[in-house]
């Protein structure tokens, strides 16, 4: 019998690394590995050829299938990147994506969970949409997270009367919130419009087409606030104020209520004495949205 | 009968994969299909529109849960959401066993995404064996592995194939889900007799079977599920249901994927042989009771 010439752990390292390398722009392997070895070397030491192929065609095999997979998925959760900086650009930018953030979820939907985080930090990737380009997304994301997200029991308006100051809340789960640079939510409503409209043209998915970066109505820079949210089983997002956005953040980061109404205040224009008004306004809206839910019950016991 | 502990003793017939292009005809029309399988991972969420689609299934249909990510071969521990998630996922369809890959996948909490095949070593067998007790403990339901295509083979590799699985469902004490399409596709890529493999098989320990398509390319065959089952893998299919009699059957198409009622009639040809057995016992059994 043969004795391994490797461990288990050592093979699937070795295995591994060299699946998640990226191709070469021709989509082969490529010939050093990432510690500078020759990738032939490196695939016969732990592959067996056959008739046909050589280890190293035979890892390739593998090498290609690991791309091809989680670049497409990654495509279908950022069809509005992709249309805003062009799939040239958006290829590359997946690329490097996930070579510097490979998975660590077991699921492929976790898979742009870092995505807009990365790219507000590695702007050639981007070009000169870049702050657009973060915007989409980060909204993109957003709807990955409201789409199947838990679902909790929301408040009624009489028990949202009952809360007092030290009141200590949590929002809806799927209620996501974010800051963006741009009014960008009906530009990425548009472009899934687009997508989804080609791909029943097409029957499937566009990716592999090579398209240059669209055409983008004029947007001007703006400071926006938006909320993402679910009724029936479809996301849906709202433009909310600033105060209102930082409110809404300090309590779904456990603070009391009273200071997470200050935090959201703090720098505002809203005079004083309207504010009382606009909260109440915001509790109401938040109680017909079910966006205020009583906080998991161990956040509660820890305090 | 493969009707077994590994399967809960289950009658399941002929089933299709559960599909997202299916969903409308399945709902307006309530097709008469014995049962779905869905891919567990699909329904590992917190909540909206995929489950409440799946809790509409579970009102008409039997489910059974097929995952893609435990990979029982891999050194590194599984993720404990990834298990708490599964538990959860099965208390609520109820499926009587579940069924994931006889591969690795993921290292030092990496994912690749793929079913990546293992080395058919002892250290493989230990290991491998272990983790599927461990889920199978957990989960508190039948396990059964299923055999994987594989583009690679490995220098270290000590012993075949069906080797390896005997020797993992052995001492895992669980069941195997047999894909015959995948047997077809590993024996072209590397050159051995897929009815070796057939006959190897420990036959009261299959718990479900599948089949599928797969797509030739000039050297090598790739397992894409986009296209219907082919005549050698159908007699693969027939030499299984020789052995190890009625048992629990999938069709998989996951690619291009055509109308509900092209999928599901392409998985009712499974039935003739399904049949051509149950006659051939019965025809034993009353010869047997004339004597």
């Amino acid at each position: 019998m043969t004795v391994p010439s490797m461990s288990l752990a050592d093979l699937q390292r070795t295995m591994a690394s060299a699946v998640m390398q990226p191709l070469t722009a021709g989509e082969n392997m490529r010939a050093k590995s990432r510690d500078g070895r020759p990738m032939r070397k490196v695939a016969a030491s732990f592959i067996a050829p056959n008739s046909n192929l050589t280890p190293f065609e035979r890892l390739e095999i593998y090498n290609r299938q690991y791309w091809y997979r989680v670049l497409s998925a990654l495509a279908e959760d950022f069809p509005g990147l992709r249309a805003v900086v062009g799939s040239r650009k958006f290829h590359a930018l997946s690329v490097a994506y996930l070579d510097a953030h490979p998975n660590r979820s077991f699921t492929l939907r976790n898979l742009g969970s870092h995505l807009a985080q990365w790219l507000a930090a590695n702007p050639k990737y981007a070009g000169r949409r870049h702050a657009l380009a973060v915007d989409v997304a980060r909204i993109e994301w957003a709807f990955v997270e409201t789409f199947d997200s838990a679902e909790d029991t929301p408040l009624t308006a009489e028990q949202i009367a009952t809360l007092d100051a030290g009141s200590k809340l949590a929002l809806q789960p799927h209620l996501q919130l974010i800051p963006l640079s741009y009014p960008a939510d009906e530009l990425v409503l548009n472009l899934h419009q687009r997508d989804k409209k080609q791909t029943s043209e097409a029957g499937v998915a566009s990716e592999e087409d090579e398209e240059p970066p669209i055409a983008l109505p004029h947007l001007r820079k703006k400071p926006t606030w938006l909320a993402s949210h679910r009724v029936d089983f479809s996301v849906y997002y709202l433009r909310i104020s600033r105060e209102e956005f930082s409110t809404l953040a300090a309590i779904r980061q456990g603070i009391g209520l009273a200071d997470a109404l200050a935090t959201g205040f703090v720098g505002s224009r809203i005079p004083a004495e309207r504010r009382a008004a606009q909260v109440q306004q915001w509790f109401a809206n938040w109680a017909e949205l079910g966006w205020i839910c009583t906080p998991p019950l161990e956040s509660i016991i820890k305090d | 009968m493969s009707s077994n502990r590994f399967n809960a003793f289950s009658n399941h017939g002929v089933g299709i994969g559960l599909r997202i292009p299916h969903y409308q005809d399945i709902f307006s029309r309530k097709p008469v299909v014995d049962w779905f399988e869905i891919i567990s991972e699909n329904f590992m969420i917190d909540g909206g529109r995929a489950l409440a689609n799946l809790d509409r299934i579970l009102e008409q249909y039997r489910v059974v849960q097929h995952g893609v990510s435990m990979y029982f071969g891999s050194v590194t521990e599984p993720d404990p959401e990834h298990l708490k998630r599964l538990k959860q996922l099965v208390r609520r369809t109820g499926t009587p066993w579940l069924s994931d890959h006889l591969c690795w996948g993921s290292v030092d909490g990496t994912y690749t995404h793929d079913l990546l095949p293992l080395p058919y070593t002892w250290e493989a067998v230990e290991r491998t064996a272990e983790r599927v007790r461990n889920v199978q403990d957990f989960l508190e339901i039948p396990v059964a592995v299923e055999n994987v295509s594989s583009y690679a083979a490995f220098t270290d590799s000590q012993m075949t194939e069906w080797e390896f699985l005997n020797e993992v469902v052995e001492r895992a004490d669980c069941g195997i889900l047999l894909d015959v399409n995948n047997i077809y596709v590993s024996s072209v890529n590397h050159e051995f007799n897929p009815m070796d493999y057939v006959n190897a098989i420990p036959a009261g320990r299959v718990a479900q079977i599948h089949i599928a398509g797969h797509s030739r390319y000039e050297r090598y065959i790739l397992d894409t599920h986009d296209h219907p089952v082919i005549d050698p893998v159908w007699q693969l299919y027939d030499r299984a249901i020789e052995r190890c009699g009625r048992t629990p059957t999938l069709l998989e198409w996951d690619d291009h994927i055509p109308s509900f009622d092209e999928v599901h009639n392409e998985a009712k040809k499974a039935n003739k042989f399904l049949h051509k057995y149950a006659e051939s016992a019965a025809e034993k059994v009353a010869a047997e009771a004339a004597q």
